[in-house]
């Protein structure tokens, strides 16, 4: 116990003295991928923020930019051919974007780390998983071969991993993929980040997995106090954990809201059409919901709101103008706060 | 010589019979598809020269479920349940180690030749990854026209492209796009495909494993539609295989709860939502995440602890045991049957459907919308 103690870092107090303003604030980020067929815009002008102890969870299909917004946050974008074209990511008050590669590392990592999808791709399938954990002790912090592993232990145990002691030095195919996405979990929480950002966690698990998983994700959040950024695009999982939501389609955040107001009235045709295409009890047998037609290829963004094609309100004025990220209000003018739409048609959706 | 040909002579008589059998059309509110104690066990050898048996991976044992006409039955279960086993023993692409399965009263697990082809034509697959289920060096032309080159009787030669181009238009493709290869599509529009494939044949049952699960949240609901669509039009009986409850119950007439190789519990959509007695079926359901955040505060749910046994080493007696809440003593020793618990038989509540529990009761749990 003493070894382990001396050699634990001290937890960074939260919220750092020198900033108060939100932990991550993302603004007006670009990213291009330059492929030979084109260019793909994949993110056009997304901003959102956390803050220390919140979660917000990134809601859109495959291709809508949540993933590569996140890999931007992180900086481990394939560059190229991904490029950051313009935007900021301001964490605690510093923009990322403009920090050296060294610099870079040292938060990464240690202050904002992140939780991976598929955890058998993204575990070293040669490496024990108490080498893997360990390796964030000796290379952040120095500490040698046998420290670092005592530490992965202590993480395993953290992690509510069974004997952990016993499968230290077990590899990643020995354990289920439930225990493996908790070694990713472990791994991210190793040198207590401030932010983690987890892009689909559970999205490989089965429900009573999944179920283990977001618990102990949420129970960790709580312990320490950290900012979450939940990628997914499961409704239900986000109705159960986020605090806050931002929906993203084609590049774009087309909607934010806190989240019991998004599923009560969404104000974004692309919003309203997923929560409508659930299936619900009262629904039985009918026809389910959908919205027509498929997401956009991102090499050939439709002009104006990129939804227009396949959106049922769609008039002259969406295909032309693309429409702003706008702060929404009540019928009578009153603010709704944390509420945001970009449709031009926002007051007919959410009050129609 | 003689017997041998009398013999020969009477393979061909029965198999003719079966032919027939097969040929004959279903009739509406019939078991077309009865299941009966079906088992598949993967050996487990040791030794490189001299193979011997260690074990045996129980990956099915012991399943039974009858599949009506025109109706959809739901089999719901975790990753290693055997649910895609069950489903690849259906299309006899698995040998069954035992047990019948009886498509219009003949076993056909036990069928070859001539009448086992009669019966795959009649039971077609739609699988769950539209990326690799279709063969990219082939054009969509040629992937919904290959059933064509087997079972030439459906469609004759001059007749095919128009065929396929109808079937293309029928699961909401442009028919014009027969001649585009499989990357040309996005997720939703090779799941069409697949389907279109599976319709080619006019089978009258569609075994769907997890067809939706690849495709985008916006896009699922687009090929459920379809699905249900073409079940009225053709009369065609599912058996729909999936993890996601909410969508099962969404199209399912039944519902069978499968764990380890089992069928824990089966019943009717209403039974098994509302009124699940297994513990399994509790926990599954309670684990769903409700996507309404008002439920959040107020619904119990039953964790879990611990992952799912391996089917080569399964726990005596019930196999949910090592994770359930209620396992007391009995259920180590005696396996529990699938059938209506006692406590309510005889009556006439919908918690009196079969659950294989030793201490089924009703929980109230927030079922999956």
């Amino acid at each position: 116990m003493t070894t382990i103690d001396k050699t634990a870092s001290v937890p960074a107090p939260r919220d750092g003295a020198t900033h108060d303003g939100p932990l991550l604030d993302v603004r007006d980020l670009h990213v291009e991928f330059r492929t030979r067929e084109g260019v793909a815009k994949a993110v056009n002008g997304v901003s959102y923020s956390v803050n220390a102890g919140e979660t917000l969870a990134v809601l859109g299909e495959s291709g809508s930019g949540k993933s590569v917004t996140a890999q931007a946050i992180m900086g481990i974008l394939d560059t190229p051919p991904g490029f950051v074209t313009k935007g900021e990511i301001l964490f605690r008050g510093q923009d990322m974007l403009k920090m050296s590669e060294e610099e870079h590392r040292k938060v990464r990592g240690s202050k904002i780390a992140m939780i991976f999808q598929d955890a058998l791709s993204s575990l070293n399938p040669v490496l024990s998983v108490g080498y893997q954990l360990g390796e964030m002790f000796r290379v952040h912090q120095g500490l040698s071969k046998k420290e670092a592993k005592v530490k992965a232990i202590e993480l395993m145990d953290r992690v509510k991993i069974p004997a952990a002691a016993a499968r230290v030095n077990d590899y990643p195919h020995q354990f289920s993929g439930g225990m493996r996405q908790r070694i990713m979990i472990a791994m991210a929480l190793a040198l207590e980040p401030d932010l983690i950002i987890a892009d689909e966690p559970t999205t490989a698990l089965d429900v009573t997995v999944q179920a283990q998983v977001m618990d102990l994700l949420a129970e960790l959040q709580r312990e320490f106090n950290m900012g979450l950024i939940l990628i997914t695009h499961d409704l239900g999982v986000v109705a159960d954990v986020a605090d806050k939501i931002a929906v993203m389609y084609a590049g774009r955040i087309v909607e934010q809201a806190p989240v019991h107001e998004i599923y009560k009235r969404p104000a974004h045709p692309y919003t309203k059409g997923l929560l409508a295409s659930i299936p619900r009890l009262d629904q039985k047998g009918q026809e389910l919901y959908a919205i027509k037609g498929l997401p956009p290829n991102l090499l050939k963004i439709p002009s104006g709101c990129a939804f227009n094609p396949r959106c049922p309100k769609a008039d002259d004025v969406c295909r032309t103008d693309v429409p702003v990220l706008v702060p929404i209000t009540e019928q009578d003018g009153t603010d709704l706060p944390g509420r945001r739409s970009a449709c031009h048609f926002w007051k007919e959706t959410i009050h129609g | 010589m003689a017997d041998l040909s009398k013999n020969e002579e009477a393979v061909a008589a029965s198999e003719a019979e079966a032919v027939a059998a097969i040929e004959a059309p279903a009739e509406r509110g019939e078991p077309i598809l009865q299941v009966r104690d079906l088992k598949k066990h993967f050996p487990l050898t040791q030794g490189i020269l001299f193979k011997r048996q260690v074990g045996a991976v129980k990956a099915v044992d012991g399943v039974s479920f009858d599949l009506y006409q025109g109706e959809t039955l739901g089999i719901v279960g975790e990753s290693g349940c055997g649910k895609s086993t069950v489903a690849k023993l259906l299309m006899n692409l698995e040998q069954a180690t035992a047990g019948e399965v009886f498509y219009k009263g003949q076993d056909i697990t036990k069928l070859s030749g001539r009448a086992l082809k009669a019966v795959r034509r009649n039971i077609q697959m739609v699988f769950q990854d539209p990326y690799t289920s279709l063969n990219p060096r082939m054009t969509v032309g040629d992937i919904i026209g290959e059933p064509f080159d087997i079972h030439p009787e459906v469609a004759p030669k001059g007749d095919r492209r128009r065929k396929v181009q109808e079937l293309l238009d029928v699961v909401g493709l442009n028919p014009e796009y027969i001649n585009r290869y499989p990357h040309q599509f996005s997720g939703g529009q090779r799941q069409r495909i697949g389907i279109a494939r599976g319709l080619a044949l006019n089978p009258e049952i569609i075994i769907c494993d997890e067809p939706v699960s690849a495709l985008d949240v916006s896009v699922q609901a687009q090929v459920i539609n379809l699905m249900e669509k073409l079940q009225d039009e053709y009369n065609l009986s599912y058996l729909f295989i999936a993890h996601d409850l909410s969508i099962v119950r969404h199209i399912s007439d039944r519902v069978g709860v499968m764990y380890l190789g089992k069928m824990a519990e089966i019943g009717t959509d209403e039974q098994i939502y509302e009124h699940p007695t297994h513990p399994y079926t509790q926990a599954l359901l309670s684990a769903v995440p409700v996507p309404d955040p008002e439920a959040r505060a107020h619904r119990e749910r039953i964790i879990l602890t611990g992952d799912v046994p391996s089917p080569a080493n399964p726990p005596s007696g019930c196999s949910f045991r090592t994770r359930c809440w209620k396992a007391q003593d009995k259920c180590a020793e005696e396996i529990p049957l699938l059938a209506i618990p006692e406590p309510f038989q005889g009556q006439d509540t919908p918690a009196a459907h079969f659950s294989a529990c030793h201490f089924a009761e009703e929980k109230n749990v927030v079922a999956a919308h």
